[in-house]
């Protein structure tokens, strides 16, 4: 239905559509003019761009903060079909501005962390042109992923979730012609597209389904018709959402995209993976509130598939050796708390982790893609006289000892890292531990793992930093490493200074985010701050940072050949571990190749060969037998033709007298 | 009675006649045995009180038309055909079909028509040419104009075909004043 | 007088001989005086309604398909007498160059 309240209560409102122009705007003149641009132009535009989207995201949550309530700000009408009209409708409520803000915020952030990046890098790979062509899918990104955010119904909210799955591969095979060999980031990002389009599938099942029992895809709309609809039609449809979360947002069975998406730019996988794309599933679940809350039978399944997943994807970053990689996982591990906790009812507690994470995430991908240049530089240094392709300038094993040569990067990574750990009083501290609140109050099953979960998180964070940056360099490129020029590490600065204070966000007893979301959502769970809860966590943190210290800092860890120290405690446990529970050869096995075989010989050899052909050729045939055996009466003879004459003269006599 | 006594032996040589013409092997004795048909005819239009139609049928039909048969096989040198006939199935389906129409008549007739009077003595100046050749100039003029053209056209015609049209050789482009000779042209 | 059927039925005899002859017969002469024979049958049965119906029109039609048959003979044999210059034969299977 076409709800085009403009309650232009504050004229302000209506600068919502900028949020979604300004990055169009970006995006389109560097894609027109940016060939004839300097880089830092692009750069400059792009940033901008993003810029003015925060901006209006800053002027827009403090018209709200005057009017509460949500406002719907009419674009235009897109499908109006008989009854049916769907509209491009921008929403601004609370719930949407926390996610404007998040997304602009730290877009802009990573975009100008970007330039200095992309600089280095489209070196590094050798192909400077196409510095340009990053910075128009970045902006392209930004705009999608703000359609989804603003979109009032639920239509606009998958054009723009399918959006973000197009930039997501177009950004993951920036590089498509390197990778394994030669084409390992098109498939990469060609297996993101896929497994997320089983995801998508899931998302518009349910969308069809709201419609039909609805007539209208609206928010306002749904939730006010559905608790007067049948049972069984808000679960389907609270599955099937679920369906597209956990494609979206990485989480079991659908997360192994992910990984395989750090073949993408760094900058990429801070954005994308960290702070925004994969967000948008959480969102999803956080803005359909008032369904899951109708369904309890569902948000168990969503509390399920995110604590299970949390755990899971913790226990594989463990055995990881590449630096993205952990943090790869450790973006599925956190978003599978997000998950659990809006699955539990606790709304605020999982958007509060949301953005959260974002800081403190986003922070510790930018500071890889820092690290990982730093060590690319100091290899330069060395000369390629160790071979170029042998060292794997992401194997944690090749670095060590990069506290001096990169000290900002160490101490901003080192924030970013206790603040995933959950420390207080950084970020994290607070926002995990109000989930770990909620856990405890719903579920002892669901506390213990999301415990365990945590205690792992901190356990390969401080693996990671004692690999990377403690200890003596293990190879000449690490000894020769040297630090970020100044536009990548002041957004890193930024983000730390996020992570540090990020908690006031929604300090226990004060629950100013609570507030102001409370105006959107209902929420499911309170959760109040309980002591045990939160010396609980704490302690299993520092427990996991000490124990990490005694396996990887005490010794040196030698040479990057040996093999890992926990791979002598743990043996083929550990293998497992760095295998990633060999999820993805199951799948193949599994999915993949029957899928295969499948397409291959039944469909294309047999059905389009043997039956679509063979019907064909079979028509062709019978058209061919007629023909010869009509053939038979033009033979050339007049006599033949003469008697044919006769027989139909007899016919037609016959029917005339004997009618 | 005895009309129909006459009717029936005319019409038995009629239809022998046709059967013979049909079976014969020689052409020639086709054409002999078809000019016998005509004439029975012919005094079947007589019965049925139609002379002039029945001495034009003997001027027209048997002595014109069969004269030209004859002088066309005369031209040709009347062959035998085989017995054998190459069609496959053209016999049967033909016997077969003949029968089906003579049924169907058949069926026509003594449906509709048995109870038909049997037909009456004509006039004896029913059928007479002068009465036909009033009708035919008064009330039938156009049609009998168009059947001229037609006679006119085929004779024009059967000329054209029966020309022997040869390329022309030797020809020479001959100027009037250098006429001397005649010059040579073969058609 | 015959009743009208025999005449009719005398006439749909003639026609279905002079029929017969045009499909079983193979010189093409023959076919031609058969086709002679069917239309004599159609004479026939136009002046058997004519003394019938006391009306002199159908005799006069017989006349007109007289002439049209003189007609139609003369250009008929014209055309055989071509065919036999050409093809030395007049065996009317022996002309199916329309097969096909």
């Amino acid at each position: 239905m076409n709800l085009s309240e403009v309650q232009t209560v504050s004229p302000l409102f209506n600068l919502v559509p900028l949020v979604v122009l300004f990055p169009v705007l970006g995006l389109l003149l560097n894609l027109i003019f940016g060939s004839r641009m300097k880089e830092k132009t692009i750069g400059i535009l792009a940033s901008a761009a993003s810029g003015g989207a925060f901006v209006v995201s800053v002027i827009l949550a403090f018209a709200l903060s005057q009017h509460h309530e949500a406002v719907s700000v009419f674009m235009a009408d897109w499908i109006t079909i008989g009854e049916l009209s769907l509209a491009w409708t921008f929403r601004v409520d609370t719930l949407s501005a926390v996610m404007m803000l998040t997304v602009s915020g730290v877009g802009t952030l990573i975009h100008i962390y970007a330039i200095g990046y992309m600089h280095d890098d489209v070196r590094h790979n050798g192909d400077p042109g196409r510095f340009r062509r990053f910075f128009v899918f970045f902006n392209l990104f930004i705009a999608a992923m703000l359609i989804l955010v603003t979109a009032d119904n639920y239509l606009m909210l998958f054009v723009g979730w399918e959006g973000v799955g197009l930039c997501s591969y177009l950004l993951i095979g920036f590089w498509y012609d390197k990778g394994k060999d030669g084409i390992g980031n098109a498939q990469a990002g060609k297996k993101a597209f896929i497994v997320n389009r089983i995801g998508d599938f899931g998302l518009l099942i349910a969308l069809f389904i709201m419609f039909g029992a609805f007539g209208t895809l609206q928010f306002d709309a749904v939730f006010e018709q559905a608790p007067a609809a049948a049972g069984g039609v808000i679960l389907a449809i609270t599955l099937f959402m679920l369906l597209g979360v956990t494609g979206k947002s990485a989480q079991l069975p659908l997360y192994v995209w992910l990984p395989d998406a750090m073949a993408g730019p760094t900058p990429v996988s801070a954005l994308i993976y960290a702070a925004t794309m994969v967000t948008a599933g959480v969102y999803l679940v956080a803005r359909s509130a008032a369904l899951y809350m109708l369904v309890p039978a569902a948000q168990d399944v969503v509390m399920w598939v995110g604590a299970l997943t949390a755990f899971f994807a913790a226990t594989i970053a463990v055995g990881q050796f590449d630096i993205k990689k952990v943090l790869a996982y450790s973006t599925i591990s956190q978003l599978g708390f997000m998950v659990a906790a809006v699955g539990m009812g606790a709304f605020v507690a999982g958007m509060f982790h949301l953005v959260t994470h974002a800081f403190f995430k986003a922070l510790l991908f930018l500071s890889a893609g820092s690290v990982i240049q730093g060590v690319e530089r100091g290899e330069h240094h060395t000369g390629h006289g160790e071979g170029h392709a042998e060292l794997d300038p992401q194997d944690m094993r090749y670095m060590g000892g990069l506290q001096k040569q990169m000290p900002l990067t160490f101490r901003v990574y080192l924030v970013g890292a206790l603040a995933l750990s959950g420390i207080v009083p950084l970020a994290g501290f607070f926002s995990k531990d109000e989930i770990l609140a909620a856990a405890n109050e719903k579920s002892i099953f669901i506390f213990v793992l999301l415990a365990l979960a945590a205690f792992l998180t901190a356990f390969y964070m401080g693996r990671q930093l004692l690999m990377v940056f403690f200890g003596k360099a293990r190879t000449e490129a690490a000894a020769h490493a040297t630090e970020s020029p100044s536009v990548m590490t002041t957004p890193l600065v930024i983000l730390a200074v996020l992570s540090v204070f990020g908690g006031a966000l929604n300090l226990p007893g004060v629950h100013s985010l609570g507030h102001w979301l409370e105006h959107s959502i209902e929420q499911g769970l309170e959760v109040e701050f309980v002591w045990m809860v939160a010396l609980i966590s704490l302690a299993l943190a520092f427990l996991a940072l000490i124990i990490s210290w005694t396996i990887y800092g005490r010794r040196s860890l030698g040479k990057p050949e040996n093999s890992d120290p926990l791979q002598e405690k743990l043996g083929s446990l550990f293998i497992a571990l760095n295998q990633k529970w060999w999820v993805d050869e199951i799948y193949e096995a599994l999915i993949i190749k029957p899928i295969r075989y499948f397409s291959d010989e039944v469909l294309a050899k047999w059905f389009d060969q043997e039956v679509i052909d063979g019907s064909v050729n079979d028509i062709g045939g019978l058209a061919k037998t007629l023909a010869r055996a009509v053939n038979h009466f033009e033979n050339g003879y007049v006599r033949t033709y003469a008697l044919s004459i006769l027989m139909g003269a007899v016919l037609i006599l016959g029917y005339l007298i004997l009618k | 009675m005895l009309n129909v006594i006459v009717f029936g032996l005319i019409a038995l040589i009629v239809v022998a006649t046709a059967l013979a013409m049909l079976l014969t092997r020689k052409p020639i004795f086709s054409v002999l045995f078809l000019v016998l048909n005509f004439a029975s005819v012919a005094l079947l239009y007589l019965i049925l009180g139609a002379p002039f139609i029945a001495f034009a049928q003997i001027t027209v039909y048997a002595g014109a038309i069969m004269v030209l048969f004859l002088f066309v096989i005369m031209l040709l040198g009347a062959e035998r055909a085989g017995f054998i006939e190459p069609l496959k199935g053209q016999r049967w389906i033909a016997l077969i079909l003949a029968v089906v129409f003579l049924v169907l008549v058949s069926i026509l007739i003594m449906g509709n028509l048995l109870d038909l009077p049997s037909l009456h003595k004509p006039d004896v100046d029913f059928g007479a040419p002068v009465d036909i050749g009033v009708l035919l100039f008064e009330n039938y003029t156009l049609p009998f104009l168009i059947i001229s053209v037609i006679l006119l056209v085929s004779t024009i015609g059967a000329v054209v075909l029966s020309k022997d049209m040869q390329p022309v050789k030797n020809v020479q482009v001959v100027h009037l004043d250098e006429v001397t000779t005649s010059g040579e042209e073969e058609e | 007088m015959p009743p009208v059927a025999y005449f009719l039925g005398l006439s749909a005899v003639m026609f279905m001989l002079g029929f017969l002859g045009v499909v079983l017969r193979r010189n093409a002469l023959i076919i031609f005086m058969s086709l002679e024979l069917m239309f004599n049958a159609a004479n026939l049965t136009f002046v058997t309604f004519a003394s019938f119906y006391h009306n002199i029109n159908g005799q006069l039609f017989v006349f007109f398909v007289m002439a049209i048959a003189a007609a139609e003979v003369a250009i008929g044999l014209a055309l055989i007498v071509k065919i036999f210059r050409a093809k030395h034969q007049i065996d009317v299977d022996q002309m199916s160059s329309l097969k096909g």
